[in-house]
């Protein structure tokens, strides 16, 4: 009598199971194409405001190299994509991550230009970080992240990259001291990993397309 | 045989209108319930959000309620609980993906909130009192309009904390219903100061607090009127009788 019971709510919640897992799968499948466009279009509008259309002229998503999982405290293995302006390198988007956000991992694009100032950051949504305070970090919601317009390791001084609060140049946000401290911390790591490895990334990107229209400009 | 069915049809009218009743007003799930907090709360900070925060649950809810009512002859009551929740983890993903797929941003913005939807008590809850005991129509109906009640009070919720938050309303519309609403936005106050406590977690209690005294004021004004309609029957009946007395 038991195991008759059993042996027939099982096979209930295996067809159950079934059906439901099918019913998913279907709309994934439906789905896939379009949520990858938008994650496209969602990435391109992204780079943009960091480098405008203006100011380069290669296919922006097309020169890119994957960073491995681990560097610039990224936990997966990011793209970054390069800037070109008549075949000279303009600028680099580096993908950083931030670990040690209010809420956990922030992860951020940093736009450097070849001279080394700081084309722009932006966070990669989704974010954790809490509402009304910390996500001051969405552009949309605060114009804090444009502090970093500009900015380079000499300006300001090594010491100054840090809040107001601990003695830097930046601004907190209200009520938000670890979110910016986050932010400021990693785009800083983020530029000294470009003076170190910048020829390095560059070396490396003429070497995977080099049969492409972008050779390395004549020294 | 023709009045017989339209007694019929008269009791179903009733029976849906109460249906009706009870998830916009009576039974309110977030008023009367008070389920579903987590979302209610967490995501009600602008018109958009609850908006977009309502459709889906709306959806699941609706969805699940005619999937329960559908299978509910066919399940055991040791294993309905587990075939409630497999339901409603199902559409939730599925309506995560449909969001993903067509108000990306949006998805973005609620991020969490969509697949905590399986959480809602207010869905399954639903599903075990409602849909399992009844037919395909009321119980999609019950979904339906149990959803809109969430909805209602997530926009209204959104509107006051937006309105007193950030001085605005239906910011962000153009993420939900496409570029033509990209200039929706409408500006209540100029340069507006940002009303910290609206916008975090506790203004969202305070309001729902507030919304929750509006509704039991106006229950309370609909029974005095009600009580005060019933006296003066009653002392008109008894004047009646008076009369039948004397003469």
């Amino acid at each position: 009598m038991l195991e008759k019971s059993i042996s027939k709510n099982s096979i209930i919640l295996a067809t159950f199971a079934f059906i439901t897992a099918a019913l998913i799968a279907i709309t994934q499948m439906s789905t896939e194409n379009a949520i990858e466009r938008n994650k496209q279009k969602a990435l391109e509008k992204a780079l943009y405001e960091l480098i405008s259309k203006e100011q380069h002229d290669n296919q922006l998503l097309d020169d890119k190299l994957l960073l491995a999982a681990g560097t610039l405290s990224n936990r997966k293995a990011r793209y970054a994509y390069f800037a070109f302006k008549d075949a000279e390198p303009y600028a680099l988007i580096l993908p950083a991550s931030a670990p040690d956000g209010y809420g956990g991992e922030i992860q951020l694009i940093v736009g450097i230009y070849f001279n080394g100032k700081l084309a722009g950051v932006r966070i990669v949504p989704p974010h954790n970080e809490t509402p009304g305070l910390g996500d001051g970090i969405e552009v949309k919601k605060s114009p804090w992240m444009l502090s970093f317009n500009g900015k380079s390791l000499q300006n300001p001084q090594p010491e100054k990259w840090a809040v107001k609060k601990d003695g830097g140049d930046f601004d907190q946000m209200t009520g938000a001291t670890i979110t910016p401290r986050a932010v400021i911390n990693a785009v800083y790591k983020t530029l000294i990993y470009f003076e170190q490895n910048q020829a390095n990334l560059l070396a490396q990107l003429y070497a995977s397309q080099n049969q492409h229209l972008l050779q390395p400009s004549a020294e | 045989m023709s009045n017989s069915t339209n007694i019929e049809q008269t009791e179903k009218q009733i029976a849906y209108q109460k249906i009706a009743k009870d998830g916009l007003w009576t039974n309110n799930p977030a008023l009367v319930q008070v389920l579903g907090l987590c979302p209610l709360l967490a995501v009600s900070g602008t018109v958009v959000n609850g908006l977009g925060m309502g459709i889906a649950t709306m959806a699941v809810l609706t969805g699940s309620n005619i999937a329960v009512s559908l299978i509910r002859n066919q399940i055991t009551t040791a294993v309905r609980l587990p075939a409630f929740v497999m339901i409603i983890a199902a559409l939730t993903t599925c309506v995560q993906l449909l969001m993903q797929a067509f108000a990306f941003e949006l998805y973005e913005i609620l991020g969490i909130f969509i697949p905590l939807i399986v959480t809602n008590c207010a869905i399954i809850g639903r599903a075990e009192a409602f849909a399992s005991k009844n037919n395909v129509l009321s119980s999609a109906l019950d979904g339906f309009l149990m959803g809109m009640g969430f909805l209602a009070v997530l926009v209204l919720l959104g509107a006051m904390r937006e309105g007193l938050g950030q001085g605005t309303l239906f910011s962000n519309l153009d993420l939900l219903l496409g570029e033509n609403f990209t200039d929706s936005k409408i500006i209540l106050v100029n340069d507006y100061p940002n009303f910290l406590f609206a916008i975090l977690p506790p203004g969202a209690f305070v309001g729902l607090g507030l919304l929750i005294a509006a509704k039991n004021i106006i229950d309370g004004k609909l029974k005095s009127l009600k009580d005060a309609k019933k006296g003066m029957i009653l002392a008109g009946s008894k004047r009646v009788r008076t009369t039948g007395t004397i003469s």
